[in-house]
């Protein structure tokens, strides 16, 4: 009797066992993904850029982990915490292992740091993340503090960019070698088997990772840049994942039973830069009168003006029409929710006959005419917005011709200061003396702020505001201090807001993905489909 | 022979030289490299490192000095992008383009001549007039949309082929090929059928042209008073001598397809170095469009030479000697 029971239970515990085999067995065969920007190298410190920071992510580790909604995470650090005003203290995770096998300690952390400034030919290095730090201490193997050379808050942040690397692996190694696969060797959730530069990279899945379990035994992620080409490799079941999903493919992804969307609201805005440059009473490049002659004066100096142009867009159609939804009207950098939001400053309302209104006021009851400069291969739909905006600025008065020309020779002359209005985007970091530092602060190469601000807007109490929150260790009082010179620099018009994206993935219906802000494609948050 | 090969050589150099002068200045005038390459939040002093790092604060000439002396010892420099040698970079995709181009150039010598033929021999029969009419399709849709077409239709509504990328491959003199494996030639059946498409209209044509004036000639008039058969007639009297306007084209095309299948690349995600060229070309990668350039180059020069030597194989009277006097 015992034995029988004891063997029907074996055998049922053996069926489950089967089926959780099996349904395991389906999830962990090869996950197949398809990318839409090609991942120039696998060396995580040589290229400042969202595919390579994407795929560094799945191979490698932070210290300090963001996660979907861009809020700090324990990664290879646990706890971290200022514990004198220039000295950060982080304690490392214990037990960790490199994919080789190596033992993760605190030594790696100052390796990983100190290679930053020292990878040779960057195009865009990670060299910013170290400047601050005066002195590296490492207590002991897993305790670890920076020494900067004055109060600095942004020191996490500064980590949630730096992806550990092993000591041993990498002292000789260069960014060739992690491109054939031999340094490219982290803590990550996916280990890298092959490379076939701009063309795959095959994963495999890391048995001992200490986070979640990764949910593929294999994952291929694949690049495929032409926009039509991906979304028909999904449809037709050769890729089961696809990032960037054009807006125009969106109505006949979400009517297909075969696929799932996911999607969240990012942290890249749609601006427009104006010309600040520009005396009161000098000429702006492509600023003239109706008749084509130059005006004598720059109006985009006027904050009338600028709040006429503001005023004169009508956000709402953008994001319906021509951004089919995918993006929110936005009046300020930052989705709510994120450090340095301004409670309350939602997107100018449209309102047409206010700017016709302002413009009088400001001494152009006839308008004046316009150019605006725009991309035209860099942002989703962004020649399409320009058009739509040059047609509700004349709608006004103001007569606007669009430009839009391929970024490679827009972003040259965007930054000489060339234009007079230019659309442009902005992806920001989750903290907002990022894009106020870049894009709100005057420009000085002394003080490294405003190399992104191609409007050289300036303003002296936008800049004390943001000087006084860089040195602020009291997150509450520096968040205090980020809004209110947010909302100065909205309230003057510093750049014309538009909208918000959103970061669109597609997949079959077997799988799950958790969308980032970040825009981030990453094989760890894809996952077999809860049944 | 030997004076005729060394002029062409000297002519290839020339045009190599000068076409890097060209690339340089052209690319000097799109844009700058950093702006595009570096990360928007870099400040001001990340931006100057960067400069220098890609040897760009230099002035123009002397960049190109730089590049003259290091292509003189082989060294064609390092992508911006991706700092591998540029050379490298191109090699390692060629194989992918140059299976592609071959693919497309059989199917269009096995579609084309045969319809051309038929053309020509029947000129009015319905079939030939259809298959006219189709090699008006086949010149004037434009590649990106059949691509698409093809992939709408065989991958994603019928699944009877693969939408993109090169599939399995099997190892060859070292390289890696997609037509030795079965896995490998559904991957390639779309996209050299797209890159081929506008050869066979072309090859058809050349045919078809080529047919009806030779059927009038006088010699094949007497080889059919003789009594030869039809088909001797066809594939021996007429066929040799149509030939040669066919072999220059199909040449002439085979180089353009090697260097600028771009499109057919982009749509299939084809690693080639199509796909590569653009890229460069995108954010303004220097070295790789300059080596890419001066391969190209090199390509052509060559193929013609092979042209030319098919020439006086297929035509005795053509006599590669009296060319270069």
């Amino acid at each position: 009797m015992k034995t029988t029971r004891r063997r029907h239970l074996a055998a049922a515990t053996a069926v489950a066992a089967g089926i959780a085999f099996v349904a395991t067995g389906a999830a962990a065969q090869t996950m197949t993904m398809a990318v839409g920007a090609p991942v120039t190298s696998l060396d995580p410190h040589y290229h400042q850029l969202s595919p390579n920071n994407a795929i560094a992510d799945t191979i490698f580790d932070r210290l300090i982990n963001e996660d979907h909604r861009s809020r700090n995470q324990p990664g290879l650090a646990t706890e971290w915490r200022a514990v004198a005003p220039t000295v950060w203290e982080f304690r490392l995770r214990p037990n960790v292992r490199f994919h080789n096998g190596n033992a993760f300690t605190a030594d790696d952390v100052a390796f990983t740091l100190q290679r930053l400034p020292n990878v040779p030919n960057s195009p865009s290095s990670f060299a910013v993340y170290f400047r601050p730090i005066a002195r590296i201490e490492i207590v002991d193997p897993l305790t670890i503090r920076f020494h900067t050379h004055q109060p600095y808050p942004l020191l996490p942040l500064d980590m949630t960019n730096v992806r550990i690397v092993d000591k041993e692996t990498v002292e000789n190694a260069t960014t060739a070698d992690f491109n054939d696969v031999r340094a490219a060797q982290g803590t990550g959730p996916y280990r890298v088997v092959t490379h076939r530069n701009g063309d795959r990279i095959e994963l495999e899945r890391n048995d001992t990772y200490w986070g979640e379990r990764p949910g593929f035994q294999r994952v291929s992620y694949r690049m495929i840049t032409n926009d039509a080409a991906r979304t028909a490799a999904l449809l037709a079941g050769d890729v089961e994942f696809i990032d960037q999903v054009p807006t125009t493919d969106l109505a006949k992804l979400r009517a297909d039973n075969r696929v799932r969307l996911s999607e969240t609201l990012g942290l890249r805005l749609i601006f427009l830069g104006l010309d600040h440059q520009r005396a009161p009473g000098e000429n702006s490049p492509f600023v003239t009168d109706n008749n084509g002659q130059p005006l004598g004066r720059n109006p985009l100096r006027d904050v009338r003006v600028r709040r006429a142009l503001n005023m004169a867009i009508d956000r709402n159609a953008i994001v319906s029409r021509v951004m089919e939804g995918a993006a929110a009207p936005a009046g300020q950098f930052l989705p709510e929710g994120v450090f340095g939001h301004v409670p309350g400053l939602g997107a100018p309302a449209y309102d047409p006959d206010g700017a016709r209104r302002l413009l009088a006021e400001a001494g152009y009851p006839q308008g004046f005419r316009i150019q605006l400069n725009s991309p035209n291969d860099r942002y989703i739909n962004d020649s399409r917005i320009s058009q739509a905006i040059g047609q509700m600025w004349t709608r006004i008065g103001v007569r606007t011709a669009v430009e839009a020309q391929p970024w490679a020779t827009f972003i040259g002359r965007a930054s000489r200061i060339e234009y007079s209005t230019f659309l442009i985007g902005w992806g920001s970091n989750p903290d907002g003396s990022h894009p106020l530092r870049n894009i709100i602060g005057t420009y000085s190469r002394e003080r490294g702020w405003g190399a992104s601000n191609r409007g050289r807007y300036s303003n002296p109490q936008v800049d004390a505001l943001l000087e006084q929150s860089l040195t602020e260790l009291d997150n509450e009082k520096r968040e205090r201090l980020l809004i209110d010179a947010m909302r100065m620099a909205m309230e003057d018009v510093a750049v014309i807001p538009l909208h918000i994206q959103a970061n669109i993935w597609a997949m079959r219906r077997n799988l799950e993905h958790t969308a980032r802000n970040d825009e981030l494609t990453r094989a760890q948050d894809v996952r077999p489909a809860a049944r | 022979m030997t004076v005729y090969l060394v002029r062409r050589l000297l002519q290839a150099l020339l045009v190599v030289l000068a076409m890097s002068v060209i690339v340089f200045v052209g690319v000097y005038a799109i844009g700058d490299p950093v702006e595009i390459l570096i990360s928007p939040d870099a400040d001001q002093l990340e931006r100057e490192r960067a400069v220098v790092a890609l040897g760009l604060d230099l002035p123009l000439w002397q960049q190109y000095l730089v590049f003259l002396t290091k292509a003189l010892q082989g060294d064609l420099g390092n992508s911006f992008v991706f700092n591998e040698p540029a050379l490298k970079l191109i090699l390692q995709r060629m194989p992918a383009t140059l299976e592609l181009a071959f693919g497309a150039m059989f199917l269009s010598i096995l579609v084309g001549l045969p319809l051309g033929l038929y053309a020509g021999l029947r000129p009015d029969s319905p079939v030939s007039k259809g298959i006219m009419a189709g090699s008006i399709l086949g010149f004037s849709l434009p590649t990106f949309w059949v691509g698409l077409m093809l992939i709408m239709v065989f991958a994603v509504q019928l699944g009877w082929l693969p939408s993109t990328g090169r599939g399995d491959t099997a190892s060859l003199l070292g390289l890696q090929w997609s037509f030795l494996t079965i896995d490998g030639l559904s991957h390639m059946a779309m996209p050299a059928l797209n890159l081929a498409l506008f050869k066979i209209s072309l090859v058809i044509r050349l045919t078809r042209a080529g047919v009806r004036e030779t059927m009038l000639m006088d010699y094949v008039k007497f080889a059919r008073a003789k009594g030869l058969s039809p088909a001797r007639v066809t594939f021996v009297h007429v066929f040799k001598n149509i030939l040669i306007p066919v072999v220059t084209v199909v040449g002439l095309e085979l180089g353009s397809t090697i260097a600028f299948s771009v499109v057919t690349e982009s749509v299939f995600a084809w690693p080639g170095m199509g796909k590569l060229i653009i890229d460069s070309i995108n954010v303004l990668d220097r070295p790789v469009i300059v080596a890419y350039l001066m391969i190209i180059v090199l390509m052509f020069i060559t193929i013609n030479l092979i042209v030319d030597l098919t020439y006086s194989l297929l035509d005795p009277r053509v006599r590669l000697e009296s060319k270069g006097t």
